[in-house]
């Protein structure tokens, strides 16, 4: 049995080690070195885009946690504005209710003592033309009177006949 | 020495075990399969005995040519180096062994189709003068290897070539193909096993882990541009098992050295200690060489075995079963192709992690 496998050839043992320094060699620098690069170069950037997104994403929210923020403060201003508006329109109703009635009350008033003063001096002139029309009445009814003796007389005889001596 | 990282992954070590599995099942097959073909040939002494071990070692043996079919084979180049010169020729001068060749300095003859010996002037074999001539001919396997040197750098250097022209982008088409492969490398191999230091070992990994993977697929074809036993050839791994060694031995740092040469126990287990490390430095690459030459080698033979089945029961009944078993066979060798270089590799980075692993 010719088993010579066992039995290894120099001839071959030579060569084999020529081709695979060989093989080392030439794979070495035209082969793993620039794919080992290429592959580590684009790990490298996928992981940097991969940062970046993650650091965009960051952003993004932080930015948007400020948006909500920035409007929420907006919407609590806008809120103590219109509360603050209000309260002015109220104080401003309310104040214009006090002087509307103050001003009133204080026409009514003048109103009224102008009616007292007018009616005081109504009444004076009243007074003074019922006086001088009683007077007058008076006048002439004494004159009329007095002018007819006999009545007259009738009249004092029935009056005295009233007036009871005691 | 720590191996826990290497079993952390799951992924890994059930490869591992299933290697392992796998490994012992195809070498038993293999070694009674082989036995079996034997006695069986054995048995077949007809007019023209059908010799199944020699037609199955010759086409898991290397070659002064490369056969194509029937009797056409394409010579490659003897290269002698005598005492007195170098010669070079064709093989095809051997006529299939059956002329001796008259070189520049000796006559050559091809003795049984494996060795070149130097033919006396009376004729016959001179063992003496043959002592003077070293062979280092392109034979078929050498010429394989060298086939699998250009593939491997055609096909790296045109994806390389695809890296630059789309820089940054996505792999696309072969590259694509190539990638997760090398990404596996790194991040299941190497880096477990080495750990931060690995880039300065990537190439050395990826060229082991494709050379072996590349040249075990050409060994499954069975026609010419494959048909080479390249990684069943113990030439051939005790060559790339001789790389790790060094590389493993240059690369190690004084926690290695330390550990080989002053192991932590009681100072007179030293005697003992320091040769079993040491015979433990040579083992481990050792291993690497017989476990990669044992199982492509015995895959060759049990699809070899299935095929000499059809011939040695002289039945074309036989076929469909002998067939059937071959699919099954070379399926199964295409994973074994993978894995062997996967196992190599994996092996090869973890001795390496250990000599460069940094003790805290």
């Amino acid at each position: 049995m010719n088993f010579d496998i066992g039995n290894p050839s120099y001839g071959l043992v030579f060569w084999t080690l020529i081709a695979f320094f060989l093989l080392l060699f030439l794979l070495k620098k035209f082969a793993w070195k620039p794919i080992m690069e290429a592959i580590g170069e684009r790990e490298r950037s996928i992981e940097d885009a991969l940062a970046s997104a993650e650091k965009a994403k960051e952003e993004m929210a932080r930015l948007t946690n400020e948006n909500e923020q920035l409007l929420k403060a907006a919407r609590a201003e806008r809120d103590i504005i219109l509360k603050e508006a209000k309260e002015l329109k109220d104080q401003l109703v309310a104040d214009a209710k006090v002087q509307a009635q103050a001003e009133g009350a204080k026409l009514i008033e003048q109103a009224r003592k102008e009616i007292d003063d007018q009616k005081k001096k109504a009444l004076v002139e009243v007074k003074n033309q019922v006086s001088s029309l009683s007077l007058d009445i008076a006048r002439k009814v004494l004159q009329k009177e007095f002018e007819n003796e006999k009545q007259q007389e009738t009249l004092v005889s029935d009056l005295l006949k009233d007036v009871k001596l005691n | 020495m720590d191996f826990r990282h290497f079993f952390n992954s799951k992924k890994i070590s059930f490869i591992a075990i299933f290697a392992v599995f796998t490994t012992f099942s195809v070498a038993q097959t293999a070694d009674s399969t082989s036995t079996a073909a034997a006695s069986v040939s054995h048995e077949t002494h007809g007019e023209e005995p059908y010799n199944a071990t020699e037609v199955i070692m010759e086409h898991i043996g290397d070659a002064y040519d490369w056969h194509l079919w029937g009797d056409l084979s394409i010579p490659l180049p003897v290269i002698l180096y005598t005492d007195k010169g170098f010669e070079f020729f064709l093989s095809s001068q051997f006529h299939h062994g059956e002329h001796d060749y008259q070189g520049k300095h000796y006559t050559y003859r091809l003795v049984d189709k494996k060795k070149i010996r130097v033919v006396g002037s009376n004729g016959a074999v001179d063992e003496e003068a043959s002592k003077n001539v070293w062979d280092f001919s392109i034979t078929k396997n050498v010429a394989a290897i060298f086939l699998s040197v250009f593939l491997l750098v055609w096909i790296f250097s045109s994806v390389a070539r695809a890296y630059k022209k789309r820089e940054g982008k996505a792999p696309k088409g072969f590259q694509s193909l190539i990638e997760p492969i090398i990404l596996f490398v790194r991040d299941d191999i190497a880096r477990p096993n080495i750990g931060h230091r690995y880039a300065r070992f990537m190439p050395l990994l990826l060229t082991i882990f494709f050379f072996i993977w590349i040249n075990n697929l050409l060994g499954l074809i069975p026609i010419f541009p494959g048909a080479a036993n390249v990684t069943g050839n113990i030439a051939v791994t005790f060559v790339l098992a001789f790389i790790v060694l060094i590389v493993v031995n240059i690369n190690g740092n004084k926690y290695y050295w330390k550990h080989i040469l002053a192991p932590d126990v009681p100072w007179w287990l030293y005697p003992i200690m320091i040769p079993v490390e040491l015979v433990g430095v040579i083992s481990k690459p050792f291993a690497l060489m017989i476990r990669l030459f044992a199982n492509i080698t015995a895959g060759h033979i049990i699809i070899l075995s299935l095929i000499s089945l059809i011939f040695v029961f002289k039945s074309l009944a036989i076929a469909p079963v002998s067939l059937a078993f071959v699919l099954f066979m070379n399926v199964l060798e295409l994973l074994v192709g993978v894995l062997q270089a996967f196992i190599f590799t994996l092996l090869t980075a973890l001795f390496i992690g250990m000599a460069v692993e940094e003790h805290h």
